[in-house]
């Protein structure tokens, strides 16, 4: 009990250290929590008008009207439209042919062009079928007017989003970066904590001592497994007081899995600085790894649409289970009997991360 | 009665040898001054004693316990001051001393009664509320020196103690060693400091990871017929 | 100058001697980039959903074969019961369902307006907003491709600029740039520079002839090598593995590189000479420089879609800039001509962030 006592007061008279692991991943977590929109607004839209006709007019008017682009730059050639996009002056440019009006009223296939820059090809393809949707709309509304036989939509498509209707990104990112944070700062604090006694030579009066392994991980883990879940119950209590998170399932639930994944974090951490000699190797090995766990994860992206061996990668990746957890229990209200598959996951992640700690920690080399 | 038993021991790193068939023992309440050049595997040694490193052969019995099966009983009965200062800088004289004395199950009143003794005698009793990083090298030393004794272990082992360390508090800190050893704890010391050697009981001179002298300061100096350990030293390591 | 000389050779020693950091230092960029190049991309592909055809007739088949075709879709669970919906939702077995009206073969052919619904887990906003509009797409099409023959009345040609086969890759490969290389050159010169401070050595070299600004060009010439080939290695993965195309040159491609090592290396000093402990720098550099380098560089969500005050802060972190400058001449082949601002902002930030650094560390001599 001494050691842990030792390691608290140690990590409290850090006057640095204590408002860092507080502070800036709160702030983060407030500012980083706007940055995942996918929602299209403001695509520049360069219009090369060549028919110049009341339909063509109708069209710039319906590209205007739209919050997806932001219409307003002309050009008069194609020539000017291409250079525009290649200076990333605007993102998309429609070019009218002159005649589209004639072709439309004489029945005749009408066409205009479109250039996107497909550097984003997710934007692109999205500009592209927005674009299309908007003009054929336009177009369908004019030739209805002109009592022309419009097409008849046989099937009525109806779109619902539960547990988050009005698809607010925020309800999304949060989850993701809390499930960041927990992650770093269990991992890398523990690891850098062991290191830190390895360099500074105090590991060694402590391996002399008959003090038992055990207590000695135990010691170096529950500060932070601690620190860990205030983290969370900082993080829960802000997403709610700023963005309205909602929280459907039950709170306990949620700090029960977290226990177990911190557990296994801290586990992991500790298995880190059993071989690194410094911090550098240790922050080094931390790092690498968990970008790859979070990047693979799918708190950012969507895990779907992963190769099968980036699927087959995930089965072992603990953060993978965990940002599902998270999510299923904020977000849709999933009870433990949904996510038992990830609950058992990350208590073998736990179990054994723990226990190769233990067996790979020497009191002497 | 021989309270360290080493026999052939053999400390190998890769192909770097750092101790040579070593074999040597210490009686029980004796001063072992155990002396080599820099990188002669003093270090070495004292790090198999206490259990740190496994030795690669030989047999190495500290306190009745063979140290490469038992290295936790061995511990149990030790006490141990590395060359570096190594206890925790963010933590307080009276907090570290807490720390250490719980970890051997020491008592909270014993280790309250025996840190309020050796605070007196060790004249820190002024800045027990102080972080240890903020005293002077000295009282570091003392400190440090304290913790290792606190639990009345039967051998202590001093990496180079009083290196760094100004000659007022040097004769100080070998009034410390004494008062151990007259409380029956056996002394095992490593110095760069000749005059230091002449205090022992006994000394051994290491060099190249063997021990090549082992005695008594007195008779290694007839025996050589040279005035000082000093000499003795400087004619043997050459 | 031999005293600089000496005293770089002995850092890099350092650096080449501790071979478990040099391993990680080579071999982990290159499977980050193998791993996130393949993995990390907002296309939709093979997702899970379920499909709950109320009307179980040939029409409704055949639009469920449609829709698993697509190869957007793969429909992995047959529902029958509206409560079965949320359950599958909760333990995140698939995330969208198509509900497929009752009579929707004859209402359908018999043009009375047959209904699909679809339901999406909208737990992740983006992803479900995308499913639904495939989704509608591949309804849509269902509907107006075979049996009712309605082509659009405008057909609008489309023509991808700079990336023709809609790519994903080239989006990420520039972002996973800034991050290992700030990752390897700022973390791990402002790691070691700590490091040195928090074992006491920085004082003997502060003692020695060598000026504080020799100190920092020696500690930091290794890691510019080392960031060098790194920076090479993955801009070679990137060429090769992902056919990224190179457009422009690629002197002007080094020489971006170039200019954001030397400025994640300034950014590195910066940070050493405000932390009193590794520990410190590390968290500095994790929240001050990991996770700004991945979300607010455009690496994986679109600058432009942020709210302004984001963008503001995004314009203020260097990444941006390198990552607008890399696309700019590595897909569009963008000149000097185009590029020169992004690389005078990035000069400017690094001078600032030396100038920074050299200033703390004479201030900390006298």
């Amino acid at each position: 009990m001494t050691l842990v006592r030792k390691e608290f007061l140690q990590i409290f008279r850090n006057r640095i250290m204590l408002p860092l692991l507080f502070v800036v991943p709160t702030v983060m977590l407030l500012i980083l929590v706007n940055a995942a929109t996918m929602e299209m607004r403001d695509r520049k839209v360069l219009i090369c008008d060549n028919d110049l006709s009341p339909t063509s007019r109708r069209i710039c008017g319906a590209i205007s009207a739209s919050t997806f682009f932001d219409a307003g730059r002309v050009a008069f050639s194609a020539h000017e439209a291409i250079a525009s996009i290649e200076k990333g002056e605007s993102d998309v440019a429609l070019i009218i042919h002159k005649g589209l009006e004639n072709d439309l009223m004489s029945q005749q296939p009408a066409a205009v062009q479109l250039i996107v820059n497909a550097v984003n090809s997710q934007q692109a393809q999205l500009s592209y079928a927005y674009m299309t949707q908007l003009i054929n709309r336009a177009v369908g509304d004019i030739l209805l007017e002109n009592a022309a036989p419009a097409p008849q939509e046989s099937i009525r498509t109806s779109v619902s989003f539960w547990y988050n209707p009005t698809l607010n990104y925020r309800f999304f990112m949060l989850p993701g970066i809390l499930t960041i944070l927990i992650t770093v700062i269990g991992t890398v604090l523990s690891a850098m904590n062991v290191v830190r006694e390895k360099e500074t030579g105090t590991i060694e009066q402590i391996n002399v001592t008959p003090v038992g392994k055990f207590a000695f991980i135990a010691s170096k883990l529950l500060p932070f497994w601690l620190i860990g879940l205030v983290e969370l119950a900082l993080g829960l209590a802000l997403g709610r007081l700023f963005y309205n998170v909602p929280m459907e399932g039950s709170i306990t639930l949620i700090f029960g899995m977290s226990a177990t994944y911190l557990t296994g974090l801290l586990g992991l951490g500790l298995f880190v600085s059993t071989f690194a000699q410094t911090m550098q190797q240790a922050t080094f090995i931390n790092f690498f790894f968990l970008l790859i766990c979070i990047l693979m994860s799918g708190i950012f992206t969507s895990t779907d649409n992963m190769p099968a061996w980036g699927k087959a990668l995930n089965t072992i990746n603990p953060v993978y289970y965990f940002i599902d957890i998270m999510r299923c229990i904020m977000l849709k209200g999933a009870t433990f009997v949904d996510l038992t598959p990830q609950f058992r996951a990350i208590c073998i992640f736990a179990a054994a991360s723990v226990s190769l700690s233990v067996l790979n920690y020497r009191k002497r080399n | 009665m021989e309270i360290i038993i080493v026999k052939d021991l053999v400390m190998r790193f890769g192909s770097f040898t750092a101790n040579d068939r070593l074999t040597f023992s210490v009686a029980k309440g004796e001063i072992f001054g155990f002396l080599g050049a820099n990188g002669a595997g003093k270090t070495t040694t004292m790090k198999v004693l206490c259990g740190l490193l496994k030795p690669t052969s030989g047999s190495v019995v500290v306190a009745g316990y063979d140290v490469a099966l038992h290295p936790e009983k061995v511990k149990r009965n030790i006490g141990y001051m590395s060359q570096k200062f190594s206890l925790n800088d963010d933590l307080t004289v009276t907090e570290n001393i807490l720390v250490y004395g719980t970890i051997y199950g020491l008592g909270r009143a014993e280790i309250g009664k025996r840190t309020d003794a050796m605070l007196e005698r060790l004249e820190l009793t002024q800045v027990r509320k102080r972080l240890v990083k903020t005293l002077s090298l000295g009282w570091k030393q003392k400190l440090a020196f304290s913790v290792a004794t606190l639990h009345r272990p039967s051998i202590v082992f001093l990496d180079e103690p009083t290196s760094g360390v100004d000659p007022v508090t040097r004769r100080r800190f070998w009034e410390l060693i004494y008062e151990a050893a007259e409380n029956d704890i056996t002394v095992f010391v490593t110095t760069h400091y000749m005059d230091e050697a002449e205090y022992c009981d006994r000394v051994s001179i290491m060099n190249r990871g063997q021990i090549i002298a082992l005695d008594t300061p007195q008779r290694l100096k007839q025996a050589h017929g040279v005035e000082s350990i000093n000499e003795l030293f400087v004619r043997m390591v050459r | 100058m031999t005293a600089l000389k000496g005293f770089i050779i002995k850092e890099s020693k350092h650096i080449l001697r501790d071979w478990k950091t040099l391993v990680i230092l080579f071999v982990i960029p290159v499977a980050l980039v193998l791993i996130i190049g393949y993995v990390v991309s907002i296309d939709v592909k093979d997702t899970v959903i379920g499909v709950y055809d109320k009307a179980r007739d040939s029409e409704s088949a055949r639009l469920t074969a449609r829709i698993a075709s697509s190869g957007y879709f793969k429909p992995v669970k047959v529902i029958t019961h509206d409560a079965e919906i949320a359950p599958a939702f909760r333990s995140g077995s698939i995330r969208m369902v198509v509900v497929i009206g009752e009579r929707f073969g004859s209402r359908m052919l018999q043009n009375e307006g047959a209904v699909v619904q679809i339901i999406a887990d909208a737990s992740e906003a983006n992803t479900a907003q995308l499913l639904s509009i495939y989704c509608e797409g591949v309804i849509q099409s269902f509907a107006a491709g075979e049996d009712v023959v309605v082509k659009p009345p405008v057909e609008v040609e489309v023509r991808m600029f700079f990336n023709p086969s809609l790519n994903g890759v080239y989006m990420s490969i520039p972002g996973i740039m800034a991050l290992v290389l700030i990752i390897i050159t700022a973390m791990m010169t402002s790691l070691s520079i700590t490091r040195e401070k928090e074992l006491g050595s920085m004082e003997i070299l502060l003692a020695s002839p060598l000026t504080p600004f020799q100190i920092i060009i020696g500690k930091v010439t290794p890691y510019l090598a080392l960031a060098t080939i790194n920076a090479v290695t993955v801009v070679l993965l990137g060429y090769f593995v992902f056919r990224v195309p190179m457009t422009g040159s690629w002197e002007l491609l080094f020489l971006i590189n170039f200019v954001y090592i030397f400025l994640s290396l300034a950014l590195g000093i910066l940070i050493s000479s405000l932390a009193p402990t590794q520990m410190v720098a590390m968290f500095a550099s994790l929240f001050g420089l990991l996770l700004p380098t991945m979300l607010l560089s455009g690496f994986i969500f679109p600058l432009e879609n942020m709210p302004w005050w984001l963008q503001a802060l995004s314009r203020i972190l260097p990444p941006r800039y390198y990552v607008e400058a890399v696309k700019a001449v590595m897909i569009q082949g963008s000149t000097l001509e185009v590029v020169w601002q992004r690389l005078i902002v990035m000069v400017a930030f690094g001078l600032i962030y030396m100038a920074a650094a050299v200033k703390k560390f004479k201030i900390r001599l006298d």
